[in-house]
């Protein structure tokens, strides 16, 4: 059991023109499981592969409990890595793939057997032991490899998307496989994923990633909550947030004819262009004597069955083509027609529009 | 990855799902006009080309040029094949449907076979028959040939040189070719291509004219000045120039001739085991890498057993190529000096000597040595399809 700390790590390709990852720092707690998450090329697997060793550090430090790892070779730093394409060699049996790590560090044979017997009881692998990777479905290849890195009782686990090569359905449900498996062990855990569902679902805590830097690292609620600028909010939430940019006046903000309601902070800070977010949820319909709202014209009904998502537009300079409203799975909604909808201080994530910064509380 | 799952889908035609047709005239049934055109079809195609050819080696003159006849045997072959191959696909139309179904690929695959068997079993054949006859394949001598070879020393040192041969090039070969794909694919890009084609160029040389530039490396002259390259440096470092080739103490000078070929082969194997390397996943290496191997470890135990087919295929081609090991030595020394081989024996026995049915003896032996080589092959050639 270890923390992993990174001191500014810095990783710079050869021959790029910037750096891949400038200058990291992220501290990991013993047994937390970190997910680290951001569209491709945001440095998120770089950070990864420093920490595991495969990536050479350019300057700063990276730490696993108190030893400096930094310019320690993989195979020194005990960790164990789950590869997206899980990287089983194809040669060898699953006992043998399970095994390989333990035949390396020369522990006994019948303890080798042992640790590979365990772990592919807890996997439920003990029946394809004897089988090629080949042999195998992708989710059984999964947990192989998964195998392979709990037999080693590593210091620290690194996922690198473990998940994408997976369907749908398996995905989900090995989701909360891996999550439960690592609250077992009690192994910290990183984990990179360009799947925000994924980040939200599994993570104790999540670090997102933007161009090589940490945007946000916290809890899943609080970053959902409280997304501390624009990438973190369009990122965080599935549908998106709704993020709209209006003109702040008069300790509201202007959206077309529509003033949207701010909290008392963000009222305070606020000036000149901002924009203003809000999750799908957190609209609520207007009926006729309530007012003039925010006017949208809905152009498609998603029906879920517990929830319709309803996508329209709005004619309002500067708000996104689609505004998404979550509505009540029973709720009626017909294509063409104009709903007013309006929304609450407390759910309306004010940014500053030129630095992006969050300006709510 | 995700299709394991995936039910399995047959290709097989569906006969028996097939909307229903009305009982036309025919359908199903035996189209005798069908198949008696395709038949005559095929004959007259047959006839005809056969004759043409016929009439190429036998009146040249009435086509003028080589040239002429050139292009007239390219077109007339080509489109000949696909009129042969038109009639024989009607032929096999005009049967019952069911059985032209189950004839209709062994009807394609009949022709090749044929030429296959004119071409290759016929003379093989032939070859047997004559080892048991005379000189001049004129009577039968029973196993004479073969109790002559056996006794014939030659024919032992021939044997043993072979043995020699196949048990050193191949596997120096291989073994050379991998540490070169392996150290160049560690080179900067332009560097990689440079030595790869350096490597690769002795390929592009024949076994003559390698054999010719190796005749200087380990040439002798008289006097002091040593222009033979190996003698150069032999001198240098303080020995007596010596006539290689013609030392045979432990057979050096046939291990000296095996150097060219493996020289000439290593470009060969490197090209095919480099893509092979290239083409095992890096994942894979990390992955062993951070399970704490070595690299040598690594090599050992992930990238050699992935590439194993390619090592195995390039083994085997190597192994072919040197049972049929002949220039190299013909030229070198023309088999003197303990270092014959069974292909340059044969050869001195059927053309220097006039000895048909030994000859043909050696070659039956060469041949029922190579057998168990190419079942081998076959085999894993197949294995390797299935694991596809």
């Amino acid at each position: 059991m270890a923390t992993v700390r990174f001191e500014k790590a810095q990783r710079w390709y050869p021959g790029a023109d910037e750096p891949a990852v400038p200058g990291i720092d992220l501290e990991i707690g013993d047994g937390e499981f970190m997910v680290l998450v951001g569209p491709s090329g945001c440095g998120k697997s770089t950070t990864l592969r420093m920490l595991a060793g495969l990536e050479e550090v350019n300057s700063g430090h990276i730490y696993i409990g108190d030893r400096d790892v930094t310019h320690i070779p993989p195979k020194d730093r005990d960790i164990a890595m789950v590869f997206q394409n899980y990287a089983l060699y194809p040669h060898m049996s699953v006992a043998d793939n399970m095994g390989f790590a333990l035949k390396m560090a020369k522990v006994p044979k019948d303890e080798q057997r042992k640790r590979v017997e365990e772990a592919a009881r807890i996997l439920g692998l003990t029946e394809y032991l004897d089988r090629k990777p080949k042999a195998l479905s992708g989710g059984q290849r999964q947990r192989v490899a998964m195998g392979r890195a709990i037999v080693r009782s590593p210091q620290v686990f690194c996922m690198d998307e473990p998940l994408s090569n997976l369907d749908a359905k398996m995905r989900v449900q090995t989701r909360t496989d891996i999550a439960k498996l690592q609250a077992d062990l009690g192994v910290t855990t990183v984990y990179v994923t360009h799947d925000q569902v994924e980040a939200m679902t599994m993570g104790d805590r999540v670090a997102v990633m933007s161009k090589g830097y940490l945007q946000q690292v916290d809890t899943p609620l609080r970053l959902y909550d409280k997304p501390i600028n624009l990438f973190v909010a369009g990122f965080i939430g599935s549908p998106q947030m709704n993020l709209m940019e209006g003109v702040a006046r008069d300790g509201k903000v202007q959206l077309g004819n529509y003033a949207v309601p701010v909290d008392p902070t963000a009222a305070k800070k606020m000036n000149g262009n901002v924009t203003v977010g809000v999750r799908p949820e957190n609209w609520r319909l207007l009926s006729e004597q309530d007012g003039e709202g925010f006017p949208i014209r809905v152009t498609v009904v998603e029906q879920l069955g517990a929830d319709n998502y309803v996508y329209g537009t709005s004619d309002v300079e500067g708000t996104p083509s689609t505004v998404i409203i979550r509505m009540s799975g029973r709720a009626v909604a017909q294509k063409g027609e104009t709903l007013r909808v309006t929304t609450d201080p407390e759910h309306v994530h004010v940014f500053d529009t030129d630095t992006g910064e969050r300006l709510s509380d | 990855m995700s299709g394991s799952g995936s039910a399995p889908v047959s290709l097989e035609p569906k006969h028996d799902t097939k909307a229903p047709t009305p009982p036309a005239e025919g359908v199903g049934g035996f189209n005798a006009g069908k198949f008696f055109i395709g038949l005559v079809g095929m004959v007259v195609v047959a006839w005809g080309i056969g004759n043409l050819f016929l009439a190429f080696g036998y009146y040249p003159e009435k086509f003028g040029s080589r040239i002429v006849i050139a292009i007239v045997a390219l077109i007339a072959g080509v489109g000949g094949a696909a009129v042969f191959f038109y009639f024989l696909n009607m032929m096999v139309e005009g049967l019952p449907e069911r059985l032209s179904l189950r004839v209709m690929p062994y009807a394609y695959l009949a022709p090749a076979v044929a030429a296959i068997g004119v071409m290759l079993l016929y003379p093989t054949v032939q070859t047997i028959h004559y080892s048991f006859a005379n000189a001049d394949s004129t009577a039968y001598v029973g196993f004479d040939n073969y109790r002559a070879i056996f006794q014939d020393d030659e024919f032992w040192i021939s044997i043993t040189n072979n043995i020699l041969w196949l048990l050193v090039v191949p596997a120096l070969t291989v073994a050379f070719g991998t540490v070169v794909a392996v150290l160049a694919d560690k080179l900067s890009q332009t560097g990689e291509k440079v030595a790869k084609s350096l490597i690769f160029l002795p390929m592009a040389i024949s076994f003559v004219g390698a054999s010719a530039i190796w005749l200087l490396v380990y040439q002798l002259d008289s006097g002091d000045e040593q222009t033979g390259l190996l003698n150069a440096v032999w001198s240098a470092l303080g020995g007596e120039p010596q006539a290689w080739l013609s030392i045979d103490t432990a057979r050096l000078n046939s291990f000296l001739m095996m150097v060219i070929l493996i020289w000439l082969q290593t470009g060969f194997a490197m090209i095919l085991l480099s893509s092979a390397i290239k083409g095992v996943p890096e994942e894979t290496l990390e992955a062993a890498r951070i399970d704490g191997a070595s690299e040598l470890k690594i090599f050992f135990q992930v990238v050699i057993p992935q590439i194993r087919g390619t090592i195995i295929t390039v083994f085997i081609t190597v192994l072919i190529l040197v049972l049929k090991v002949f220039d190299i030595v013909y030229v070198l020394k023309n088999g003197l000096d303990k270092t014959n081989v069974i292909a340059n024996l044969f050869f001195q026995e059927l053309f220097a000597n006039g000895q048909a049915g030994q000859a043909s003896a050696i070659v039956v032996i060469l041949l029922i040595a190579v057998m168990p080589v190419l079942f081998y092959q076959v085999r894993h050639f197949r294995q390797e399809e299935m694991n596809r």
